[in-house]
This record gives structure tokens, sequence and C-alpha cells, in this order.
């Protein structure tokens, strides 16, 4: 273009290119298992440092993939009596619990109309393999509703085809609204103690009242049972990325 | 179907209320036939209690031998599936289930359809004609 002056356009330099390292980005939301973090206490931390090593070891061998609970998984593990010395299990994936080498994952199926929940050690070497079919989150940390829910929300197909995950970044969270059977449950659900939000509580409200009154809010302010993990996580993250590299 | 517990709904009135305790299996336990017998199938309006565990303790677990009460019989039956949380890798149904058995040891019923723990194979010998009359394992 020519400017009114008659002169040239005085040089606009291009703009910037901003650059997005996703490497690094990658690495800050990478996914850092539950297990690793270790627990509150007064244990030496030399014990968590060479437990982790052994995770790491294992890891390097059997490829556990990043997984929450909600998830649907298939575990193939070893076992002298079933036929060919393995068997393949398919279940939602209940709740995860311990840390460091015993952490567990509790998987539950309902097969030919009776619930079935096996808990897997993750770091057992009798685990074979470990594939995620479905990825999906659910609103609570721990679903052991589902066993006094109506049985459809446990049961998924033993042959069902791996879904294949959409982006890399997002894990979907499923809001689904579980039914339950009529009570009496397991445990009172209803109560502020577990916190589920993932159940369709089709209870009259004088009950639903009648459950806050086990409420604790004074719980979530208590200073003594804060537990700040992200300079410790940071910490593992390091020492996980260093360790994998080698 | 209002009478659905979250246990056994094979009796067809439940007295009282059911526990969700998850236990072992001990005697007054109501369990769950899983075998297609004519005892465990005709509907009766109590349901089969354990009344002895032929165990050193008295409590049964998954390959125990117990004594049923069955429609005022008293019947063998073999422990295939319990409530209570075993050792890990091993399986934990949601309800007791027992399956008819004779003194010699021969099932009474003819098939199986709920799913076995695959730990009863260890103990082949026994259970051998239990085992083959099973369908799915887990």
């Amino acid at each position: 273009r020519v400017s009114s002056d008659g002169k040239p356009p005085k040089f606009q330099p291009p703009p910037k290119p901003v650059i997005i390292d996703r490497k690094t980005q990658k690495e800050e939301r990478r996914f850092l298992s539950p297990e690793f973090i270790p627990p509150r206490g007064r244990t030496a931390p030399l014990k968590y440092y060479i437990e982790r090593k052994d995770m790491i070891q294992r890891r390097k061998v059997l490829n556990i993939p990043e997984f929450y609970v909600g998830h649907v998984l298939a575990v193939t593990t070893a076992d002298p009596f079933a036929s060919d010395k393995s068997k393949r299990f398919v279940g939602i994936c209940i709740q995860r619990g311990g840390k460091g080498l015993g952490a567990t994952f509790v998987l539950r199926n309902v097969i030919e109309e009776q619930g079935v929940e096996i808990c897997y050690e993750l770091y057992s070497p009798r685990i074979q393999a470990i594939e995620v079919l479905k990825l999906e989150k659910r609103l609570d940390e721990n679903l052991t509703y589902l066993r006094d829910a109506l049985p459809e929300y446990s049961t998924f197909d033993v042959n069902m085809r791996p879904v294949p995950r959409m982006a890399h970044e997002e894990i979907p969270v499923n809001k689904l609204q579980v039914r339950m059977k009529p009570k009496p449950w397991s445990k009172r659900w209803e109560r502020p103690k577990y916190n589920i939000k993932g159940i369709k509580f089709e209870l009259p409200e004088h009950k639903m009242k009648a459950a806050q009154k086990w409420s604790q809010p004074w719980l979530e302010f208590d200073m003594l049972r804060e537990y700040d993990t992200s300079k410790i996580e940071a910490k593992i993250r390091k020492e996980l990325s260093e360790e994998l590299e080698k | 179907q209002g009478l659905l517990r979250k246990s056994v709904s094979h009796s067809l009135l439940s007295f009282g209320s059911t526990t969700g305790a998850c236990r072992a299996i001990q005697k007054l336990t109501r369990v769950r036939l899983v075998d297609n017998s004519t005892l465990g199938n005709t509907p009766y309006h109590r349901p089969p209690k354990c009344i002895h565990v032929y165990n050193k303790t008295g409590v049964g677990k998954v390959g125990d031998k117990i004594l049923l009460a069955i429609k005022g019989e008293k019947k063998k039956a073999l422990i295939v599936g319990q409530k209570m949380p075993g050792p890990t890798m091993t399986p934990r149904f949601d309800s007791n289930n027992v399956v008819l058995i004779e003194d010699n040891g021969n099932p009474v019923g003819t098939r199986i359809k709920t799913p076995i723990p695959c730990t009863l194979r260890r103990r082949e010998g026994e259970f051998s004609k239990v085992l083959a009359i099973a369908r799915n394992f887990v």
C-alpha cells in the first residue's frame, strides 16, 4: 500500500511467534499415581524412596496406565488353576487404596446376575496386563455405593472393545446420577460424611434433612488435618522423570 | 419387587432385617443356593440356613462344607462364594453362595450358572464333580 506521504510504509516487524512449549506443559499436567505420595507420618523418607525405586522398576516392565475411579479396566492375571494359565476380568474401578507397593484397586462387575468384586494389587507380579477399556471419571472418588445401586449400573460386557481416547488432555467426567435399590443399604450413603454426589436420592425431604444432623462442617477448617502435598508431589515428579529416562 | 432387598430374594417374604455386614458363613447365616436342584428352586417360607460348619473354627470360608437346613431337611453343602473380602486377587461376591452336595461329594444339581472362584480348582480331588458342572470361573 502507498501511504499518504508517498514514502514507503514504515517497516513493521512481523508479530513475534508465541512459542507454546507443549513438552513442559505436558510434564506439568502429567498424572501422578496417588500411591506414590507418601502418607503423613513420622516414618523415615528413606523407606518411601526405596519403595518408589521398586515401583518404578516394576513400571518399566509392566505398563500401568493412568486410570481413575470410574474407569472400566480389563486385567489379565496369571493363575495356575485356570485354563490357559491366565484369567481376564473386566470391571469398573470402585476404589483405589493403599500406598507404595501395596497399592490396590477394586474392580466390580455383575456376571450372570451375581455381583463380583476383585481387589487387585497394582504391583503384584501375577498381573500380566492392565488395559483401560473406557476412560471416564465419575463425580465421586469412591464408588462403593454401586453395591447398593441397581445392578444395571455395574454390568459391563466382558468382551467390550476399548473406547478410543479422544483428546490427549482431558478425561471426561460422567455426571451420572445412579438409582439405588430400596433401603436398607450397606452404608447410609445419604449422610454428609460420605459426601456422595453421584446418587439420585429418592428419599423424602425429612429424611434428607435428618441425615444432615450428622454433618461436621468444622472438619474442612481443621488445620491439623491439612496435608499439603504440592512440594512432595513436585519432588516425586522430578524423581520419576529422572528415573524413567534412564 | 418392593421387597427386593440387596441380599437374597429367594423367599417370598423376608422376615426381620437383613444384615448388610460382610462376614463369613457361620451357624444361622442365610445362604443362597446357586445350583438348579429341585430343593433349591422350590419356594419355601423360610430361607436356607446354615446349622453347622465342618471346620475347626465355626467360621466357613470358600471351599468349606456346611450343613444346611432347607425345607425342613438337613443337607450338606459347599461354600462357593462369600460376601466377606478374602485374600487379594480372590473374588468377593455380593451374596453368600452355596452348592448342595451329598455325603460322598456328589453335587445334587446339574448346572451352576453363577461364577465360581478359580481357587476351588486347587482341591481338584475333592470337588472335581462340582467343578465339572460349573459354567463360569472368575
